[in-house]
């Protein structure tokens, strides 16, 4: 069962509930798909951790075969090449590794190398097998590094998997959600947080993906983020209140589930909730 | 000489465009000639790279000066390659900057910007 937990933003909690969604579960896989920001480690400081480079295909030119033809820079979509005072320019930033100039070039003069942008660590926390993507600083695609933590789950698919996603609802999102059975969306009580919460509602909507709603740093009195869910028929599966307790624990990098019996007890009956919805799910739609 | 200016529409009396890579049209201006020839941009609707391609463009027509108000890292490097100056305009009018460049006050454009897509100035 593999469970995506995302927001439309960063900091309404959405590893506070992965991280501990993970750890209440008995055996299960934490994948931190924020490549850009990992901190799940942190709250699960693994051990016996494992380092993998993570590299793109990107072209090279050899300049003596290049005659100027300019397929290869009509050809990107992305614009990846110039050609300036008969020199072939490549820019590796903007090249998504799709191998088509290599394709195109009728003198063979482009080739392909590697470019590392990143790690991915894996390492265990208790049961917990716990990886994390890792994007070098400055990088500007980390598609590349969600498909290698997310390609080797195919065949654990008996433990409980839960994907931390990166914030928003881009392309990188949508990689992290793609093979999720259920999808948790974390929201903040304020309206900023309901339009944040509209923005991956759509995206859950667009993918056809069976989700659920988790209210963060409930406060007393009105919630703008209930009311736009119950206004949407949205399902409301967990509420975790603003608590100084909660807060100073995560903020010493602690999980609160290792920590606390009342917030074991709340991720218990989350977790319990969302196999509960996922198992409803596959009923009514197998 | 000629010169290049990222332009709103095909006209002199238009105004310069705020966005290099993205301007709808460039404007090739020969300053000994006064011959104006209005150039579309194709980068224009790029899904990315916009800035490489435009400036891909700038060199094919042999421009020699740029005079734009702002300009990405990687077009930078592209008319830097291209032996093309650039220079900051000094308002919306492209009369004014083809003025100015004539009289040599407008100032050489080095507050380069990394991009809005995160790519470029690392």
């Amino acid at each position: 069962m593999t469970i995506a937990v995302l927001s439309g933003k960063g900091g309404t909690g959405k590893t506070l509930v992965s991280v501990n969604l993970a750890a209440v579960a008995k055996k299960s896989t934490y994948i931190d798909c924020d490549v850009e920001e990992p901190n799940g480690h942190l709250f699960f400081k693994p051990e016996n951790v494992s380092d993998e480079e993570i590299s793109v295909k990107i072209p090279q030119v050899n300049n003596e075969l290049c005659d100027g033809c300019r397929r290869c820079v009509e050809f990107c979509n992305f614009n990846a090449l110039a050609y300036i005072q008969e020199k072939l320019i490549i820019f590796e930033d903007v090249c998504h590794s799709c191998g088509g100039c290599v394709i195109v070039c009728p003198q063979n003069a482009l080739t392909e190398k590697d470019r590392t942008i990143g790690i991915v660590q894996k390492g265990h926390s208790n049961e917990v097998y716990v990886k994390s993507g890792i994007l070098n600083t400055g990088e500007a695609m980390g598609i590349p590094i969600i498909n290698s933590l997310l390609s080797e789950n195919k065949d654990v698919c008996d433990d409980m998997i839960i994907i931390d996603c990166p914030p928003g609802s881009a392309c990188i999102v949508m990689d992290s959600i793609k093979d999720a059975d259920y999808c948790i969306l974390v929201a903040e009580p304020t309206v900023f947080g309901v339009h944040n919460l509209n923005m991956v509602f759509e995206l859950v909507k667009l993918f056809n993906k069976p989700f659920g709603v988790v209210l963060n740093k409930c406060l007393e009195g009105e919630n703008p983020a209930e009311l736009f869910c119950m206004e949407r028929n949205m399902k409301i599966i967990g509420k975790i209140p603003f608590d100084n307790e909660l807060g100073l624990l995560n903020s010493n990098a602690e999980i609160v589930t290792r920590k606390s019996n009342k917030y074991k007890e709340l991720f218990l009956e989350l977790l319990d909730t969302v196999k509960r919805e996922v198992q409803h799910e596959t009923i009514t739609n197998p | 000489m000629k010169i290049a200016i990222p332009v709103e529409e095909k006209t002199l009396d238009t105004s310069v465009c705020a966005s290099f890579g993205r301007a709808p049209f460039f404007l090739f201006y020969d300053t000994e000639t006064k011959e104006s020839i209005f150039v579309d941009n194709s980068a224009a609707t790029s899904t990315g790279g916009a800035g490489i391609k435009a400036a891909q463009i700038i060199v094919d027509n042999e421009a020699k000066a740029l005079l734009t108000p702002r300009c990405g890292k990687n077009a930078a490097d592209v008319l830097d390659a291209g032996n093309i100056k650039l220079y900051k305009t000094i308002s919306d009018s492209v009369k004014e900057n083809i003025d100015a460049f004539m009289d040599k006050k407008l100032s050489v454009l080095d507050d380069i910007h990394a991009g809005f897509h995160g790519h470029g100035g690392r």
